[in-house]
């Protein structure tokens, strides 16, 4: 077993739930409320430094009562350690964790993708919307267990919402917004903008 | 003193009486006199933000894909960049779930469709990991052959597309007459060269015919006098030099921070590489060197990945002179199909090639995380079994999607046409981006 995880328990107490070793890999179950000072500590601790953010992804279970798990994998560079975190929400709780942004940049855009995915809202993410579906998708979350494979609307309903998406012709909220000048802009282009017509003429 | 403003145009320079172009007067006072025009106070606010969007791709061939990228300009400088990927999106995970795990080994070819050997036997090692299945001498062997064959490929695309985005034409003819060659060896080997499928849980969809060894050999022989060939034309190229040095820098720390890997991250300094550091497939017992920048710049990552051409032959021919004979594929009934003369003459072996096919092989409940070292990075596969035949989970960990998220960060204050060359430098491929 990783030797990070006895320090762990001597940290944290009850806050770490379980932790396991299955395939050579080990496994840490947390409290998702202690989430963040863990990974903190992991990166922080001169005797841990776990610096690198592999991944971070959700897996839902086929089993509705099973809960839905948070995954990160974390590696420690400099020891050459693995550590897999795990957070439960168990089902009908709200799926919210807290954001690791703040300690990793890497955490951007793969929380991003667990949003996308699992509708899973990561506090603390500084710009947390779609990011592989386009920003209107409205069929819900598909790794979703209860997403079907092909999709919640029909066929042509699917082509219909993709042919109106068309994503190139507007810039986004958060593209103006990040423009400073939108401020300053005249009230009927600042208008035209949030409606989406085309700009740049 | 008063002043006026006098209006100039440009079609009004012309020559003095002693032939020297002649001075256009900016400012004159009442008397014609020319006087020193005082600083300008601090701009009007609607001149200030005078910033433009504009919007690069997702048709681009500079983009490498359907990559869009935003850019908020001032100038020519690149103030913002926002990023927009998924236009290939198209569920692999989500489809994953409802295959078998023999089944998700094509479309593990079709996510990074450079490095598909690669990918299928890291998606292999990680279901192996669940089956707890231990691969022969023989297999192990040849999936190095087909990981550094891939790297290479990989690498060989990345160098030739780079090079046509920053201007030169003859390296990417190079450097595709050679990858020729190896999809000539992988079509001898699988009968595939592009979505090769040449792995199997517990094996090898086939061994490597007669010949394949000699014909590596002979590929071993000629292919660093290509490589040098192309370090002729380029690294010290003036052209090369000045569109490279010190563009997209990332220092160690935040290389490691915003999760770089790979080439990436060792142009940063960070000697990074999983085949090291985390070893699988006996790594550890071959002779190669990880070559690391300095500076990470678009040039370190150019002279990284080439000395990591130099170094992944130099594991080929480890490779080929400790090729054991022996079975490719475990003898373990629980993955491998029965051999097909038995499968069409015995009842038992008919059965059991019918239930593997038609049910699948069942893993124990439990989870694997398998990490290789991708040409592009970090390359994972997280898998998920319930104890079914189809994962509950099959994530895929994409390099060129962690790489390009720092692409914000590295174009920040550059100009509009190094965002090309730091994009080329990324090395993404939009199929594994969007999966």
């Amino acid at each position: 077993m990783n030797p990070s995880v006895v320090r762990l328990r001597e940290r944290f107490g009850a806050a770490i739930v379980r932790a396991e070793v299955g395939w050579g890999e080990t496994n840490v179950v947390v409290s998702g409320s202690v989430l963040l000072d863990v990974v903190r500590y992991l990166h922080d601790d001169p005797a841990e430094r776990y610096d690198y953010l592999s991944d971070v992804t959700a897996v839902e279970y086929r089993d509705a009562g099973l809960p839905l798990e948070v995954v990160w994998h974390l590696r420690s560079l400099p020891y050459r350690r693995f550590l897999r975190l795990k957070v439960l929400i168990e089902p009908g709780a709200p799926l919210r964790v807290a954001s690791v942004w703040s300690v990793y940049k890497g955490a951007d855009w793969l929380e991003r993708e667990a949003f996308d995915m699992f509708g899973i809202v990561f506090e603390g993410h500084p710009d947390l919307r779609r990011i592989l579906l386009w920003e209107q998708y409205k069929e819900g979350f598909p790794l979703r267990k209860d997403f079907p494979l092909r999709g919640r609307f029909s066929r042509s309903e699917q082509l219909v919402q993709a042919l109106a998406a068309n994503p190139e012709a507007r810039y986004s909220m958060e593209e103006l917004s990040i423009a400073d000048a939108f401020e300053d802009l005249p009230v009927d282009m600042r208008g035209r903008l949030v409606r989406g017509e085309k700009t740049g003429e | 003193m008063t002043t006026k403003q006098v209006e100039v145009s440009l079609s009004t320079t012309g020559l003095d009486a002693q032939g020297r172009p002649q001075r256009v007067p900016l400012v004159v006072d009442a008397a014609g006199n020319v006087v020193e025009m005082p600083p300008p106070a601090a701009l009007e606010p609607e001149l200030e933000g005078e910033h433009m969007l504009i919007n690069i791709g997702p048709q681009h061939p500079a983009t490498h894909g359907v990559l869009r990228l935003v850019l908020e300009l001032d100038g020519e400088t690149v103030v913002r960049c926002i990023p927009h990927v998924g236009y290939l999106h198209c569920g692999f995970e989500k489809i994953g779930e409802y295959r078998q795990y023999n089944q998700i080994i094509p479309w593990t070819d079709r996510e990074d469709y450079l490095n598909s050997p690669g990918n299928n036997v890291a998606f292999a090692m990680a279901a192996e990991r669940l089956f707890g299945i231990e691969i022969t001498p023989r297999c192990t062997v040849l999936r190095v052959i087909a990981m550094e064959l891939s790297r290479i490929m990989s690498h060989l695309v990345w160098l030739g597309t780079t090079c046509i985005d920053i201007g030169a034409f003859t390296p990417f003819l190079w450097a595709f007459q050679r990858r020729e060659q190896i999809y000539n060896l992988l079509e001898s080997w699988i009968g595939a060269r592009l979505t090769t499928t040449l792995t199997r849980v517990g094996g090898m969809g086939a061994d490597i015919p007669d010949g394949f060894v000699e014909n590596l050999r002979d590929f071993n022989r000629d292919f660093p006098g290509t490589i040098d060939e192309i370090d002729r034309m380029v690294t010290r190229n003036g052209i090369w030099v000045g569109r490279t040095i010190g563009i997209g820098a990332m220092t160690a720390d935040e290389a490691v921070n915003y999760g770089l890997s790979g080439s990436m991250v060792r142009a940063s300094g960070v000697a990074y590489d999983v085949r090291k550091d985390f070893p699988y497939l006996d790594y550890e017992t071959y002779d190669f060197d990880v070559p690391v920048g300095s500076t990470g710049d678009v040039y370190d990552r150019f002279l990284v990945r080439m000395e990591e051409l130099r170094q992944s032959v130099r594991i080929l021919e480890q490779a080929v002179a400790r090729l054991p004979d022996g079975p490719v594929n475990v003898a373990d009934a629980r993955v491998i199909l029965p051999p097909k003369s038995k499968a069409t003459s015995e009842i038992e072996s008919m059965i059991h090639h019918f239930k593997q096919v038609m049910e699948g092989p069942r893993p124990p409940a439990g989870e694997s995380y398998v990490a290789v070292e991708s040409p592009k990075g970090e390359k994972g596969y997280y898998l998920v079994s319930d104890g079914t035949p189809k994962p509950v989970r099959w994530r895929i960990r994409p390099p060129s999607f962690v790489n390009l998220s720092a692409i914000p960060r590295m174009v920040e204050g550059h100009l509009l046409s190094d965002v090309i060359a730091i994009n080329a430098s990324i090395d993404i491929v939009m199929g594994e981006i969007d999966r």
